[in-house]
């Protein structure tokens, strides 16, 4: 299981990375929502991987799961849904204003006020 | 006493709610609210600051739960420093918004401004990592509605930009709270100081990776060479008012970078150890040189300035990155100087760019600004003291690095470096200074020869008459010079205060014991329910013996609702509606 979701990580991570290096907008907020992802299982194993335990430390449970990650990723979600949310908004304003949806700088653009 | 801590959070936060519930469509209410919430919010960081410095580390618990299972707010010298800077700068800065217009030119200004503040003095105030983010995520999010501000198809685009990158950041420092957390089994920054020394130097990649992660994240906020490209477009498109108080959010960055690496990863660390030498000090020259050789080359004013900010945050990170209490308090000195200089010239340019209509902001020669005269005065001011030249606290913030630098093994370069850029930027500043304020007079000149040769000046100083004196904005200028000025005067009792913030950064000793040492709510009786409310919900095996004391039989077995409710004793209407349920 470890193996899985390392490489579940992995392979989020990887293409999320490459479709931002696209420096298109569409394909780069697909690939922020990728890396969200894959930040979200990482954040999530970073309590280590147990199946099937209550989040709940008492005594007489000898086996249970961190819970603080689960929480962290709860915020961490709700959080890149509403940063990509925005920046789908900004991404649309920009490309319907000036018909391009290219990320980087316009080299003509520069130098001119 | 301590609820004090919580209110730089609490008061900007209630603010922008209310005045984007209540007073939306009434923009002369909502500048009054805004005014007045920044002055208050400047009153209670002036107390804050002068509560802890005498040294103590002032702790607000929230929700009374102990340190290192709540979140907690810790007020110590250096973030009560922090958070007074941010309330000088936001009440200047407010002026110059409300002055120019700015506020009106989109919706919802004043409310943006607020949350704005909420999230940078939480950040400052806050002694837990992921609350950190939380509070990074806050000033992100208001940041982007105030860049974007007032629209505009150039505007859009660098806001764009400027949100992806912070997205990617976001994503990254996610990725590094992930790691340390999964190493040491906890996020608030005196327990990890506490933890992090107690991992075995032979055994510590995991928490090496999770130290480089975190310091690139902070690198992206303090633009820090490498990583510096979201900040040229993002400053020089961004409302000028927004412009100037963005100035404080890379010193959110350099101020984590001192905090974290100060306490959590302190450079005696033998884990992490070489990470400042190797790294940290080179990038932080190459990004004072690049800033630098940006304002030579810069064809626009406002990208001058937002490359001299990089140029600002390149020295700065270099002091920083000796990690020496000469270099930290070297530092602590320049983020004053440097925060209130960027301000004063983003809102100088913003005047020339209202002054010279169609010539706006480019480097070239047009005819002069309205009331040209006062405004070159202040550049000439400003632009001295981001330089580095004498007699401003550029100057003397420079010295102060360079005396530092004596420590490092890199000293020639840094010293290279550093006099090599400011030989750079005052080319640059004065390249600029006289392209838009003294050829202007010459184009003037050639303009008017015919009709009128005797004194143009003077006639050129009111070609609109219809404008008024921008006072509110000259006095915000005024007022960053002045605090400029005042720095420079004051620099002797300033060292001092930065000597003894810096001591305490190097001795964290105290602040973990009170963060960690401070009784929270008492949970003893707290037991008692809990261990009830599990029997109720079929957990595990009976509780032990006290666990019943406190409740009657047959009522716990009431639903879990009621069982809970009537514990707080708040909820008394549910009561019987549980009952009826069974």
């Amino acid at each position: 299981m470890e193996f899985l979701v390392a490489s579940a990580i992995g392979l989020l991570t990887a293409a999320g990375i490459y479709l931002v290096l696209r420096l298109r907008t569409f394909p780069v907020i697909i690939g922020t929502s990728l890396l969200t992802y894959a930040v979200n299982v990482f954040l999530f194993a970073s309590g280590r991987l147990t199946v099937g335990a209550p989040p709940i430390l008492r005594a007489g449970v000898d086996s249970y799961t961190d819970p603080l990650p689960q929480a962290l990723v709860l915020t961490a979600i709700v959080i890149s849904f509403g940063m990509t949310a925005v920046v789908v908004v900004i991404a649309l304003g920009a490309y319907l204003g000036s018909d391009d949806d290219h990320v980087n700088d316009a080299p003509e653009e520069e130098g001119t006020p | 006493m301590t609820h004090w801590i919580v209110a730089p959070v609490v008061l900007p936060a209630m603010l922008a709610a209310f005045i984007v519930l209540v007073v939306r469509f009434h923009i002369n209410l909502a500048r009054v609210f805004s005014v007045a919430g920044t002055l208050a919010l400047l009153g209670i960081s002036a107390g804050l600051a002068w509560q802890v410095s005498d040294g103590s580390v002032g702790l607000y618990q929230l929700g009374d739960w102990a340190a290192p299972f709540g979140i907690v707010l810790v007020a110590d010298r250096l973030s009560t420093m922090m958070i007074l800077l941010t309330s000088v700068l936001a009440v200047l800065v407010l002026l110059y918004a409300i002055g120019s217009g700015w506020d009106k030119r989109g919706q919802h200004f004043h409310a943006l401004y607020q949350f704005q503040l909420m999230g940078i003095m939480g950040a400052f105030l806050t002694g837990d990592v992921f609350n950190l983010f939380v509070f990074f995520e806050v000033l992100l999010i208001a940041s982007y509605g105030l860049m974007i501000h007032a629209g505009g198809n150039a505007r859009l685009r660098a806001g764009t930009q400027y949100v992806l990158y912070n997205l990617l950041g976001s994503t990254l420092f996610l990725f590094a709270l992930g790691a340390i957390y999964a190493e040491t089994g906890t996020l608030n920054m005196a327990d990890l100081a506490v933890r992090v020394a107690e991992i075995d130097p032979a055994n510590s990649t995991g928490i090496r990776v999770a130290a480089v992660l975190l310091l690139m994240v902070f690198a992206i906020k303090a633009a820090v060479a490498p990583l510096h490209f979201w900040l040229p477009s993002s400053y020089s498109e961004a409302p000028a008012p927004v412009a100037a108080l963005f100035g404080i959010m890379t010193k959110v960055g350099a101020y984590a970078i001192i905090r974290i690496y100060t306490m959590v990863f302190p450079p005696e660390l033998e884990t992490t150890g070489g990470l400042f030498g190797t790294w940290l000090l080179p990038v932080a020259l190459i990004g004072l040189l690049i800033g630098m050789t940006g304002v030579l080359g810069a064809k626009r004013l406002d990208r001058l300035v937002a490359f001299s900010v990089i140029g600002s945050m390149g020295m700065l990170m270099t002091a920083v990155a000796l990690f020496t209490p000469a270099g930290i308090s070297a530092a602590l000195y320049y983020v004053i100087h440097s925060t209130l200089a960027t301000a004063a010239l983003f809102l100088i340019v913003d005047l020339v760019r209202s002054g010279r209509g169609e010539a706006g902001v480019g480097l070239s020669a047009a005819m002069p600004v309205t009331g040209g005269a006062v405004i070159a005065a202040m550049f000439f001011v400003a632009a001295i003291a981001m330089a580095g030249l004498p007699p401003l606290s550029g100057f003397i913030g420079k010295l102060l690095v360079l005396q530092a630098s004596f420590a490092s093994p890199l000293v020639w370069w840094a010293w290279a470096v550093i006099l090599g850029s400011s030989l750079v930027a005052v080319v640059g500043f004065s390249r600029a200074g006289s392209l838009v304020f003294w050829k202007a007079h010459q184009v003037a000149g050639e303009a008017e020869d015919e009709t009128s040769p005797e004194d143009n000046r003077g006639a050129h100083e009111a070609h609109d008459p219809a404008r008024r004196i921008p006072v509110l904005e000259l006095a915000a200028i005024g007022g960053l010079i002045a605090l400029l000025v005042a720095h420079t005067v004051l620099a002797g009792p300033v060292m001092r205060y930065m000597e003894t913030t810096t001591a305490q950064l190097f001795a964290p000793q105290p602040y973990i014991d009170t963060v960690l040492n401070t009784p929270g709510k008492d949970l003893s009786n707290a037991k008692g329910k809990f261990d009830d409310y599990e029997k109720d919900a079929g957990y595990g095996e009976p509780a032990d013996g006290e666990a019943g004391a406190g409740y009657g039989d047959s009522d716990a077995e009431a639903a879990d609702a009621g069982a809970s409710d009537r514990d707080t004793g708040s909820a008394d209407a549910s009561e019987p509606a549980a009952e009826g349920g069974n």
